[in-house]
């Protein structure tokens, strides 16, 4: 293979750091060329995504196994999440990784200005769709719908004001699943927002340019990574059990 | 660095244990080698604290009666126990000690491809472990180390969730050491070093990191629902609310069966090194060893319901894992036959590490076959949850993984340290455990085999005479692990110098200095041969020196 080719040279004995610095500041002790380190990180980053669809693979398992088990009770759950949000939110994670692939595609030509003010916008429509997240939580809070004591659920007719028989408990193992799955996806979009901030002060302060934004490419591929299991969560959970 | 100024031939040669002595210098190290050594003293003390569990146990078993603990006591006992050795010994031991030494230098590497992320796996790893130290000191848990639901959400008043961020940050650091490996390989090795000119032990621990990194977010997000439902009773596991806790099974056992081949698979790397170089020959059909490491990693992934036969899984499901969990005898199988056959016609010296290597493949195939016997559904259902499956298991992790894990420490101990240990001190330890180890372990097979089931705290009288004999067994096993920890460290001072390569071993870690210097390699090396090619490396003295 060619990478295995690609270790030359170095035939000194203790290659101090210093030496390193003078030629590529940004080149590591243990690669033997900047192309041997990007190919590194790039794996690298594909295989910890590999471990975060496992880490979801979890609960999309269980609730695959629910919504067989317990149909009705999950179309009704379904049918009670504003698909307005939903839909919105969808729309404002797309745009996000819109820009995300900007800023990436600016930094290739070195403008970096241009980066920043993308991962800025990228930052702000994560905080948008945090936000719209939190209306949605305060409105199943008001409504009950939060699994536990005080949760209550009435609203389990469908689209003709028919009332579908449903076992409280099931829906409330929906909700359950719900916040779980939204939760954890809030928390990554959290770690998302923070990990574009870094980037964007430390692309201003000069840390990036057109030959290395290694950095920025990872942590693009993060974004994109949890755009997509939104694209997944969405359906799944608002739309496929609408009508039944 | 720190021999600037200071003529050469004077200095001794900086290597990575005299680069630097301050405490910063190890515990902000960024060198494998370094963290590899922190791992084994952290490993080391997990490995006594369980082992003192371990012998609590054995000492409460000792009479039919529960008269040095009752039944809670007992029960908290053979958890820390478990999830001490499970979690914070056996996952970590092979790849997070010898693999962390090792993998950059026989890929004739300078380091992992991310050594701050090296070092940060350690830093998650000691922080669960401070954390399960905590629980273990404020009350510990009583579920045994599975944490079956609805148990542990619902009815234990003990600290699950404490001892499950414990579980949930080791894992994390596994995934990393797993995530390091397989990128270290894929992108790091030497100019000439293909695929099929891996050591083998590379090539069992890529597919045990390929284990690492796609079972263990399964046990992490488990984890994290069974403390959300504790926490606010979400119901995912409780029936009650709708819930199945047969999915907890499953999610529990899909990363924690696949985690036995995290354990053994180093372990069976090491062994091929060990019978390759002490039998003086290339390891006999190595394109099948080498995938048949990766085959018993995906082979791993299919079979976890086998745990399960007795829950109330459908018979059906039931033939097919227990119709998988066959055919991961395969791979198994392929091992232990190629190790014999290279046996055939060697050159055979019984230096330690061979002792261990015998061992293991003695021991490893009792463990495979009763494996074997407790897929067969009709036998699993007479011996599920009996000291039978005790038995099985502590032949595999016991009798195999640290039979490996000793094996090679011995084997690579003069590379890490650049001094010897006293061999026939060795040999005695080598055979105190194995004499202890199959006293305490073999007498309960027949033990769960009539009836006795485990993590009881007493049993019927008749049961008692064969208790005995694995009691006494225990304490022999004691001694013999005891013994290396005291004469490892007097070695350190005492022991013979131990050249570049003590053992005349094929393998690039063996080309470059005892202890090997800070970046590994004077010269990136240039791999021209295929592994173990024994027939053109010199016999020399073939004995390593002995000291003491």
């Amino acid at each position: 293979m060619q990478d295995s080719q690609a270790t030359t040279s170095q035939a000194t004995v203790q290659v101090t750091t210093a030496e390193h610095e003078a030629h590529n500041p940004a080149l590591v002790h243990q690669f033997a060329d900047a192309e041997q380190q990007k190919n590194a990180a790039s794996l690298g980053m594909w295989l910890f995504l590999v471990t975060e669809i496992m880490f979801f693979g979890g609960m999309f398992c269980a609730y695959l196994i629910y919504r067989l088990k317990y149909f009705n009770a999950f179309a009704a759950g379904s049918q009670s999440l504003a698909i307005k949000w939903g839909a919105i939110n969808t729309a404002v994670l797309i745009v996000s990784s819109v820009t995300v692939v900007l800023a990436i595609y600016a930094i290739r030509f070195g403008r970096k200005k241009l980066t920043v003010a993308f991962l800025v916008v990228t930052v702000l429509l994560g905080f948008v769709f945090l936000g719209i997240k939190s209306i949605e939580y305060t409105d199943k809070f008001r409504e009950h719908h939060v699994p536990g004591a005080n949760f209550h659920f009435t609203e389990n007719f469908d689209d003709n004001g028919k009332q579908i028989p449903v076992n409280p408990n099931e829906v409330q193992l929906f909700f359950s699943l719900y916040f779980a799955m939204t939760g954890m996806h809030a928390l990554h979009m959290i770690i998302g927002i923070s990990l574009m901030s870094t980037l964007a002060v430390l692309t201003w302060r000069g840390h990036y340019s057109a030959e290395y934004y290694t950095p920025l490419e990872n942590a693009g591929l993060y974004w994109h990574l949890v755009d997509i299991i939104w694209i997944y969560l969405f359906p799944l959970l608002y739309l496929i059990s609408r009508h039944t | 660095m720190a021999s600037i100024g200071i003529p050469a031939n004077q200095a001794p040669k900086l290597n990575y244990l005299n680069n630097g002595h301050s405490l910063k210098s190890w515990l902000l190290t960024t060198d494998h080698k370094r963290i590899a050594l922190l791992y084994l003293i952290s490993v080391t003390v997990f490995f006594f604290l369980g082992g003192f569990f371990a012998m609590l146990i054995r000492l409460e078993l000792l009479t039919p009666q529960g008269d040095l603990m009752q039944a809670d006591t007992y029960n908290k006992v053979f958890t820390m126990h478990g999830m001490i050795m499970v979690f914070f010994f056996l996952i970590p031991v092979v790849p997070a000690v010898l693999g962390n030494f090792l993998v950059p230098l026989m890929i004739g590497a300078k380091d992992l491809a991310f050594p701050r992320i090296n070092l940060l796996s350690w830093y998650l790893y000691i922080t669960g472990g401070m954390i399960f130290l905590h629980c273990m000191l404020t009350g510990g848990v009583d579920t045994g180390w599975t944490f079956y639901t609805p148990f542990s959400t619902d009815y234990t008043n003990t600290k699950i969730v404490e001892a499950g961020l414990a579980i949930f940050l080791a894992g994390f650091s596994s995934i990393f050491t797993g995530l390091n490996f397989i990128v270290t390989i894929h992108r790091m090795r030497a100019p000439g070093l293909t695929w099929d000119r891996l050591p083998l032990f590379i090539w069992a621990n890529y597919a045990t990191s390929l284990v690492m990194i796609l079972g263990t977010p399964v046990i992490a997000i488990t984890i994290v629902l069974v403390a959300v439902e504790r926490l606010f009773h979400l119901g995912i596991f409780d029936p009650r609310l709708g819930g199945d806790p047969l999915l907890f099974q499953h999610l529990f056992w899909f990363y924690s069966h696949p985690a036995v081949y995290i354990m053994i698979l180093p372990s069976m790397g090491v062994i091929s090194e060990l019978i390759a170089c002490f039998a003086r020959k290339r390891v006999f059909g190595y394109k099948f060893v080498a995938l048949s490491s990766v085959a018993i990693a995906v082979f791993g992934f299919l079979v976890w319901a086998h745990h399960m036969f007795v829950a109330g899984i459908s018979l059906y499901a039931a033939m097919i894992f227990s119709f998988l969990s066959f055919s991961v005898g395969v791979p198994s199988a392929v091992k232990v036959f190629n190790w014999t056959a290279t046996l055939y016609k060697g050159s055979i010296s019984y230096a330690t590490p061979m002792l261990y290597a015998f061992g293991f493949i003695g021991l490893f195939t009792i463990g495979g076959l009763t494996g074997l016997m407790l897929a067969t559904i009709g036998i699993d259902v007479h011996v599920t949850d009996t000291y039978f499956v005790v038995a099985h298991f502590h032949y595999v992790m016991v009798g195999g993984v640290l039979m490996g894990y000793l094996g090679g420490l011995h084997f690579w101990w003069p590379k890490m340290t650049g001094r010897m240990y006293p061999e026939a001190w060795a040999k005695l330890s080598a055979l105190l455990v194995f004499v202890g180890f199959n006293l305490t372990f073999f007498p309960q097979f027949i033990l769960g085999y009539v009836g006795m089931p485990r993590r009881y705290w007493q049993y019927p009288p008749e049961f008692q005479a064969l208790n005995v004999l694995s009691t006494a067994g225990a304490s022999i096993l004691a001694v013999g692990y005891l013994l290396p920890m005291i004469y490892f460290v007097w070695s350190l001072r005492y022991g013979a110098i131990a050249d570049a390569n003590p053992w005349a071993a094929a393998g690039l870690e063996w080309k470059t200095t005892s202890p090997p210097p800070t970046f590994n390699f004077d010269e990136t090396p240039v791999v021209t041969w295929e592994a173990y090619n024994y027939d053109e490396i010199p016999h020399k003295e073939r004995r390593a020196p002995v000291a003491g």
